[in-house]
Formats: structure tokens, sequence, C-alpha cells
């Protein structure tokens, strides 16, 4: 870092006539958005207290950083899921997770976060220190800081406890050049494991659905497994994970962009019995459940052996599997051959019936 | 809309409701329009209700009765 | 999964492709009807029709709730949840089902109305509870597998004494549509000997509405009209197997019931819930389907014992007169006169997302499964022969 030398920073802690915030009983009110002490306690004992890094700690409106060389990639996400809480994550993992992620996807390294927070009026401050603790874990494990944020409330009944806000910044390594117009005919389609673990996870939570199940939510930093994959195979030619909408939506947005079809296998497509067993009931197609944890890779075919044996070597990647194979196909069509032998298309329009699933 | 599966009763509650059990996902249903359920039983559920109990050895000579044809026209016997 | 996977198994599969090939005489076009929108799914999800011979030929039939609610019922439902401060509970298929000008559930809920979607009418009754100073109303659609639960719901409701619940009955019977369809395949006014000049060559008979009802309610079809049908499971080898089951009859002159379906269906069916649906409804004297018009004795009101949850009794809604799209062609698809591509809209402005009328909004309509799952087959046809 190249800033110049600053002096040392100012003891944290209570500032004289304040008193701690009550992050067991406490409950976030308008006064905590209104730009005032409550605000600034807020930010100072919860947001920085744990996000806690350099940058965040000298508690300027905005960051400023230099990054290595290379190309700069920058993303931005919004965070809504109901429940805030589910199995295998938090809407703050979620959020780190996510932005992470979507920097992965392009092939970048990712470096600093931003969070803006909508609470609503009455939020329990100790979900919203859950959730931030949740997000600073996240964070550190992915190697990233979360550098400036933003924080807000709305009256009662104008929010639903929380939205999160974020935009990310990484940098692309040389060599490098992931983008979703680049599939080619001949190309094989890999993912790194089972899908639609995160959408029945969510589901199970849903209160008019009520099932039981120990599927978790597969939420997770896929940086350094995309590493690897790189360092095994630096041409890969796009990258995505199928988060709302599943394989199913992401497989069309890239055959569109790229102007090509693809055929799947439906016995390759890796999906947990339980998974497969929730959206029977549900009358759910495990292809459009929402993942949180997951990638599509898309490379040229003399590499897939050589890429798959990267990502099952990675903990992240164990289940990892070649899925379908990139087609030359004018109408862009994705179909798959069922497991009875049959050919079925793959659209992109019946969409996840199921709300706030991210 | 008549979507319907099978699964395994695992407990049977007293107010008419059962657990049932698909690969390990478990769904609390209704067994007022069923009579005779026990624990192990298949029953078909619709719309969170067990419409009717699943007879394994029916099942077992449906399948088998697939095999047969698909054997049939392998031996060049007609079916 | 048990009970299921076996029932999906590829080699198996195979086999019955190979069975069914060898049994269709070469020469001539079979033409079954799969009465049921499970079945309609069953066919396209799997793309079984990939492995049947080409002179086999599926039509689909008006099985699917969803796609013969009349716009009227829709447009009723719509206005419940907008005219009265109703907790309107649907199952979800019907949330995105067009009425007049378009307006749906879904609409209407964006525009403030409280509509719910529910997995069960269980759900549906929790909710009443749970909000005693509010009206709930369920949304009662489907054939007489869906039927049942919605008795028990109202007598349950009874039970709890519920004041705030009631339900806007939609359910409609099987054997009469399919006595509607046979009808309108037979020449006007033909006596009964010259019946078996119908289009269709038989049924495959819905699966879980049998679990119901039984194999005895299909007996009509196959003596009036002399057409077999063959009960069949949802799993991709019932279908396979029901469809090889009606080759065979079809070639043999012969016109049965058979029960393929029989380790979940028995001839005299669930004999408590028909008793159940028999104490809590009873028959309309008409009833207008899509598609279909008007079909005499189809469908099912609440009884006057049961009047308390009648929600067509306590609530006045005023309702457009219903209209529905000139060229919309679901009546002669529901029918299985033409084709989903037949259509002029399909594809175009009528699409899964927009869609136009029924057949594009339940999953299980055929335009909706030829759309999702088959249009594909088409073009790479087109292209072949071209």
């Amino acid at each position: 870092m190249n800033a110049p030398d600053r002096p040392p920073q100012k003891p944290r802690g209570n500032k004289p006539g304040s008193r701690p915030l009550d992050l067991k009983n406490g409950r976030v009110d308008m006064s905590h958005g209104a730009g005032g002490r409550a605000m600034a306690q807020l930010i100072e004992d919860l947001f920085v207290g744990e996000f806690d890094n350099e940058l965040l700690n000298r508690e300027h409106d905005a960051a400023m950083f230099n990054l290595p060389p290379g190309r700069v990639v920058m993303s931005t996400d919004s965070f809504v899921i109901s429940p805030l809480f589910f199995p295998g994550g938090d809407i703050g993992s979620l959020a780190v997770h996510g932005t992470v992620n979507d920097l992965s996807m392009a092939g970048a390294k990712p470096y600093y976060l931003t969070a803006g927070f909508i609470i609503e009026e009455g939020f329990p401050l100790s979900d919203l220190a859950e959730i931030v603790k949740s997000m600073a874990a996240a964070a550190k494990d992915a190697g990233v800081s979360i550098v400036t944020g933003d924080t807000k409330v709305v009256e009662r009944g104008h929010g639903d406890g929380v939205f999160i806000n974020t935009a990310g910044v990484g940098v692309v390594r040389d060599g490098v050049d992931v983008c979703g117009d680049l599939a080619q005919p001949g190309d094989k389609i890999l993912v790194n494991g089972t899908l639609g673990d995160h959408g029945v996870a969510v589901m199970s939570k849903r209160e008019n659905l009520s099932f039981t199940t120990a599927i978790e939510s597969d939420s997770q930093d896929l940086g350094d497994l995309v590493s690897d994959m790189l360092d095994a195979v630096p041409d890969i030619h796009v990258l995505r994970d199928p988060t709302r909408g599943g394989l199913a939506a992401t497989l069309n947005e890239i055959a569109h962009q790229s102007g090509v079809g693809i055929e799947l296998s439906e016995d390759a497509i890796p999906v947990r019995p339980e998974v497969k067993s929730a959206c029977e009931l549900l009358g759910l197609d495990p292809l459009y459940v929402a993942n949180e944890g997951k990638l599509i890779a898309i490379c040229p075919a003399d590499k897939a052996d050589a890429l798959l044996a990267a990502m099952q070597t990675h903990p992240k990647g164990k289940d990892a599997a070649i899925v379908g194979e990139v087609l030359q196909d004018a109408r862009c069509f994705v179909r798959m051959k069922t497991q009875l032998g049959g050919t079925r298309m793959v659209d992109w329009l019946a969409g996840e019936q199921l709300p706030r699933i991210c | 809309m008549c979507h319907a599966i099978p699964a395994k009763v695992l407990a049977l509650g007293d107010d008419g409701m059962a657990d049932v059990e698909l690969e390990g996902v478990i769904k609390e249903v209704s067994l007022d329009l069923v009579d005779g359920v026990e624990l192990g039983d298949y029953v078909i559920l619709h719309v969170g209700y067990a419409l009717a109990k699943l007879d394994p050895e029916e099942a077992q000579k449906t399948l088998k009765l697939f095999a047969e044809m698909g054997a049939a026209v392998n031996d060049g016997a007609p079916a | 999964m048990k009970y299921v996977e076996e029932f999906r198994d590829a080699e198996l599969a195979k086999g019955l492709a190979a069975a069914i090939k060898a049994e269709a005489a070469p020469d001539r076009i079979y033409k079954f009807m799969e009465f049921c929108g499970g079945h309609t799914h069953a066919l396209a999800r799997y793309g079984v029709e990939d492995l049947l011979p080409k002179n086999v030929h599926m039509i689909h039939g008006p099985g699917c709730p969803v796609c013969v609610l009349p716009v009227g019922r829709v447009d009723e439902a719509v206005a419940l949840a907008t005219q009265h401060d109703v907790i309107l509970c649907t199952y979800a298929d019907l949330m995105r089902v067009p009425g007049t000008k378009y307006e749906s559930l879904i609409k209407a809920r964006s525009k403030g109305a409280d509509v719910r979607m529910v997995y069960s009418t269980i759900d549906a009754l929790n909710i009443a509870q749970d909000n005693p100073d509010r009206e709930v109303v369920f949304f009662a659609i489907g054939f007489e597998t869906t039927t049942p639960p919605t008795a028990v719901a109202i007598k349950q409701a009874q039970k709890l004494g519920l004041n705030n619940f009631s339900v806007y009955c939609n359910h409609v019977l099987t054997p009469a549509a399919m006595r509607a369809i046979l009808g309108a395949h037979t020449p006007e006014g033909a006596p009964p000997q010259e019946r078996n000049h119908v289009v269709l060559d038989g049924f495959v008979g819905p699966a879980h509405v049998s679990a119901v009802i039984g194999t005895e309610p299909y007996e009509e079809f196959t003596r009036d009209y002399q057409k077999p049908v063959v009960i069949a499971g949802f799993e991709p080898l019932d279908v396979m197997q029901s469809i090889l089951q009606l080759i065979r009859q079809t070639n043999d002159g012969r016109a049965d019931v058979e029960n393929e379906y029989a380790r979940a269906v028995t001839p005299d069916g669930n004999v408590k819930a028909q008793k159940l649906v028999d104490e809590v409804f009873e028959v309309r004297d008409e009833f207008s389907w899509r598609g279909l018009g008007a079909v005499p004795l189809s469908a099912l009101k609440i009884r006057t014992a049961f009047a308390a949850f009648d929600a067509e009794l306590r609530f006045n809604v005023d309702v457009p007169d219903p209209k529905e799209n000139k060229l919309c062609e679901c009546g002669p698809i529901l029918r299985g006169e033409k084709n989903p591509v037949d259509c002029s809209l399909f594809g175009t402005s009528c699409t899964p997302d927009n869609p136009m009328g029924a057949c594009m909004v339940s999953s299980e309509g055929a335009c909706a499964a030829h759309w999702t799952y088959g249009r594909f087959r088409t073009e790479l046809e087109l292209e072949d022969s071209a």
C-alpha cells in the first residue's frame, strides 16, 4: 500500500456520555440511521469493530487504495433473502460469498468489498450482530476486506429486517480472458458439485412449505477453487455461478451470449438424493433451483479432463463432473439427454416460483 | 396438478397426521383420507394428504412386466 | 427414491420401446390421448416421444384443471381478492393464469391484494385460525384427486367452528370431460353403433384420479365408444407400458379397461375419499370448461349443509363479461383437435412468460409443455427435412 504515513489511530471504545450498544436486547431505531452519535456508535462498535481492517478503521467516507497491476473487475449485488438465517448461512455470509464469487467468475482475485445496510426500525441488534460477525468471518476466510459501507434505517413496515447491498473489486491475472460470450462449439461444460442445495435449504425454512431436511446451503467462496482451475487450464472460456434460476437460467444466458447451443446429459448432473426428493415433493426441477457455492466452467474439449482433475482435487470440487457440451446451434437451444434416453429442452423461461431465494 | 409421489411412513401422530419420508426429506401429512396405514407403509402423497397406500407386491409385478416385455422382443418371440 | 426411480430405468425403457416398435403395425397411425396433464408433463420431461415410433401419436388431453378453468371463474377469484378484504389462498399453479384483460392473481397481489400461495388446504386452515378477524378464502380447483383434500378441509373447518373460512369451489369431474371429448369427435347425431368412428384410438387413463375413483367409471367408454382405456402411473415406464397395451388392444380390436397402475389403483378406488366428497359436494347441472364449453354434470358445488363455507354464497363480486383472446386456440387444443403450433399466437405473443391462454400458463398445458420441452424437436425435424 502506497499511502503516506498517518498519525496513530484514535483509541476506540465508549465515547464519554454514551452507553454501550445493547447487543443482547437492543433494537435498531431511527436514530441509528440519522447520522448522529447513535449511528456513529453503531458503525464503530459493530461494523468497524467486526470488519476490522486498516482501510475501514480510518472511518473515512470512502476507502482509498491501490491495486496490483492488471485489469480491474468490479461487481455489485443486493441481498434480500428471506429468511435471513438459513441452514448453512445467513444474509451476511451470503452477501460476501455472492460478491466474491461474481469477481471470481470474471477470473479475478477479489480484494475489497463495500457493504451497505438498509435496516428496518425494530430489527434486533443481536440478529444484526450475528449477521455482521458472519460477514466478517466470511470475508476473512475469502481473504477480502470490507473497506467502506453505508447504513440506513427505514421505518417499521417499510423494510423486511435487513437488506444488504455490496460492491466488490478485484484484479484479473494476465493470460486469463473469461467471458459469457466465449463458449465455442465443441467445448465441454463442467460443474464443481451438486446442484439445488441452496434453494432447497432456504425453502425448508419457509413456513408454508414446512419440510425437514438435513440439506444445508452450499454458500461458499469459490476464489481458491477458481485459482486452482486457472492454474491448470488458463484458457477457460466461461465461468459463471448458477444462482437464481439455477443451471438452466445460467446456461441459457451463456448460450445466447455466445450464440451457441448446449446439450446436457441428465445422468451426469450431480444432485443429492434429498434435493431430488424435496423437489419432487414441491413439484420443482433441480435444474432451476438456486445455488450459492457452485460454478459452471466451459473449456476447450481437450482440456476438460485436466480441468476436471484439478477441480476434483480441491475440497470445493470433489463432486465435480462434466455435464455437457457446446454445439453449433443458431437458435441457441439448451437441450438435455434425459435419464430415459429421450431428449428435452431446458428452457430458461420456466423460472423459479419462489421469491426471495437470494 | 395431480402430481403425487410415494413416501414412507416414519411416524404416526394421534391427530390423523403422520411423518413421511422421501429419501431423507421428512414431511408431515394428513392420513384423513386413508385407513389402516402402518409404520413402514408407502403412501401416495398429494397436496399434503395421503391418497392411497402403495401395494409393494403389485409394484414388483409391474416392474417384472416391463422386463418381460423387453425380453420378449429380444427373444424374437411375439409378445 | 423407492418406487420412483425403478420406474424411470433407461434399460427397461429401451426394452419397452423395442416392444412398442415390434407391435405397432407399420401401415397405420395410432392416436392415443393422454387425458391427464401429469402424463403430458411426463412425456415431455423425459422425452418419451423420442422413444416411440413415428406412427404412434400422443394427443394431449384437457386433464389440466388449471387449463380448463374458465376465464370467468379466474375473474371471480381475482375479484374476491381485490373487492373484498379476504386472504385468498391458492395453489401455486393458479397465480399467473390470465383472466379477462389479462388480470391474474399475481397482478392483483402486486396491486395490494392479499393473495397467498399454499401447498395444501391444511395451510389455508392454519391461516384462517391464525387470522380470526380476517376472511380466508381457499381457491379450490382440481379433478377427483384434489377434491378429497378440499372435502376434508371443509369438514375440519366445521369441526373447529371456523366462521372465517370459505371455499371457492371449481372441482371438476374426469368421466364427464372424457365423454365431452369423445362426443366432440363423434359425427353429429351418430347412432351408438357408429361411435367407433371416433378419431382417437384410445385413452391413457389418469393415474391419481383413478386411485380415488377406481377403474369402474371408465367402463362406459369402452362399452359405448368401443375405445380402450389403460390407466397409467405417472412415471415414464408406466406411460410406455400403457401405450404398448393400447397398441395391443387396438390391433386386437378390443376395448377394455386395463389397469397398469395396479400398485396404487384398485377397482373400487378410495371409498373413504369418495364418501367424504359425496358428503360435502354435489354435482352442478352444468359448468363451463375452457375449450369444451358447457359440459353437463361435470363439476361440483358445495352442498347446502355446508353452505356456511361456500364463498360463492358469502361474497358478491362484480366481474366483467368474460372474454378470451379470439385468436387463442386453447379450445381445439384441449379437445385434441389442434396442436400448439397450429395456434397463431404460439411462441409469438403467447409464451410462458406472457401467457394468453391457460394452455400456456400451466406447465402441464399442451402449449407450455411443447414450448418448454418440445419446440426444438419440431425445428430440428423441419431442418432435417429441408
